[in-house]
């Protein structure tokens, strides 16, 4: 502990950068989009969380209990029944893809989420010992362990939901039909310019505002944990417990309530997205 | 606060785990819950169905019951009714016979007097032919006088 905060203490600024960079392959991002560079923590504890889930799923799933469920099964049928009625309630005639695209993304966002629970020290302590142990400089050695405080990880969701909502418009409307939502929509055909543009952004912000909310969320949670972990001297002990504590309390809100908002707003888009041609 | 080349890893990543939970897990779980449910609804019907029938069973149980101690009741007012039947009967034919019995001691009582009565007056007729025989001294010819002795027989 002392180790990992002695330059927190000395150098605040550099202690929350290096906490907020990504182990990268390809270099540190030159610009806002940089194709070239592969944050590999953030896949990493992706790929181990979706593995986690999936292994889980597999698991119960093989051998379900008609008559007596019990533990891990009980477990998911709760959540799968949540998740079914909310689905049931918001999009009533739902194909069969609406159900799990809702589940996961619950499920694994809760997850990654929940990653911002663990001290912000304890696993880039770890990683940085290790890598210090086989001669790596521990300035260079970065670690970033909660995905959702990634812009990568939340657009990735919102790409998949943004493709769907294309994909069930032009299932529910067909290709003309979704082309005239573009032309005709607000303000009926006297404005098509307008129109344009005015569908195109409400259909933009819908992936932006999904992904931009969660990863927003997550990162000023995680800003605050760094912050608070800046506290630990001497005397800002006692302080830093206690706004340890309760920053962690409402952040066991947060959680949760991100990855059910974003489960909510998907299927809302999608169901909006199903509706058949509006009369305009 | 970057968009890279992970957000195509994201993709895949979450992809690949939405196929799978759907396969694996959604799919299963709900089947597996519908099942239960319908079979739960199966049951109660049953138990319901099964309770009604209880209850049918029971009211007609006791309408055998009732129907039984009636049925029971009338033959018991039968077989009495019969019993009385008999006695009288019994009683009406013991009368009867002892009537007839009666009526044939009567009737072979007569037939004896009837006879005692021919015998004597065959016997008196007898007497008085042979007293007469006797006061006028010669025999009378009972074939010559027969119609007086029939006379006189009748007489008696």
């Amino acid at each position: 502990m002392s180790e990992s905060n002695a330059p927190a203490i000395s150098n605040p600024v550099e202690y929350i950068q290096h906490h907020l960079t990504n182990a990268s392959l390809g270099g540190h991002p030159k610009a806002l989009v940089d194709f070239d560079v592969f944050f590999i923590d953030t896949f990493l504890v992706t790929v181990i969380l979706a593995g986690l889930v999936a292994f889980v799923a597999w698991r119960i799933g093989k051998n379900l209990d008609p008559d007596k469920p019990t533990g891990m099964q009980n477990v998911l049928e709760t959540v799968v029944e949540f998740v079914n009625q909310q689905v049931k309630d918001i999009f009533p005639n739902a194909d069969r893809l609406i159900g799990p695209l809702a589940i996961t993304i619950f499920v694994i966002v809760f997850l990654m989420n929940l990653m911002d629970i663990i001290p912000v020290d304890l696993l880039p302590g770890l990683v940085t010992g290790v890598a210090s142990a086989f001669g790596a400089d521990p300035h260079h050695v970065f670690a970033k362990f909660v995905p959702t405080t990634n812009l990568d990880t939340t657009f990735a969701l919102a790409l998949i939901v943004f493709a769907l909502i294309i994909f069930y418009n032009i299932k529910s409307k067909g290709f003309v039909g979704y082309m005239k939502m573009f032309l005709f929509h607000p303000f009926g055909k006297f404005l098509i310019p307008v129109n344009i543009i005015m569908t195109a952004i409400e259909e933009i912000a819908k992936p932006i505002s999904l992904g931009l909310r969660l990863f927003g969320n997550m990162f000023a949670g995680e800003l605050l944990f760094l912050l608070i972990a800046l506290l630990g001297f001497a005397w800002a002990m006692p302080g830093q417990v206690v706004l340890g504590v309760l920053w962690s309390i409402f952040h066991l809100l947060v959680i949760p309530l991100q990855a059910f908002i974003f489960m909510l707003l998907t299927v809302v888009y999608l169901s909006l997205a199903s509706q058949g041609v509006d009369e305009h | 606060m970057n968009i890279t080349a992970t957000l195509f890893g994201q993709v895949i990543v979450f992809t690949l785990l939405i196929l799978f939970i759907k396969r694996f897990l959604w799919e299963p779980i709900l089947n597996t819950m519908e099942d239960r449910k319908a079979r739960i609804a199966e049951g109660l019907a049953a138990s319901e169905k099964g309770a009604e029938d209880a209850r049918l069973a029971e009211e007609r149980a006791v309408e055998i019951l009732r129907d039984a101690k009636n049925q029971a009741a009338e033959i018991v007012a039968q077989g009495k009714a019969r019993e009385a039947q008999i006695v009288e009967e019994a009683k009406d034919k013991a009368i009867e016979e002892a009537n007839r019995i009666k009526a044939a001691t009567e009737a072979e009582l007569e037939q004896e007097v009837i006879r005692a009565k021919d015998s004597l007056r065959t016997q008196v007729s007898e007497l008085a032919v042979a007293g007469a025989s006797k006061i006028l001294g010669k025999e009378i010819d009972a074939k010559t006088h027969k119609s007086v002795l029939d006379e006189l027989v009748a007489k008696i």
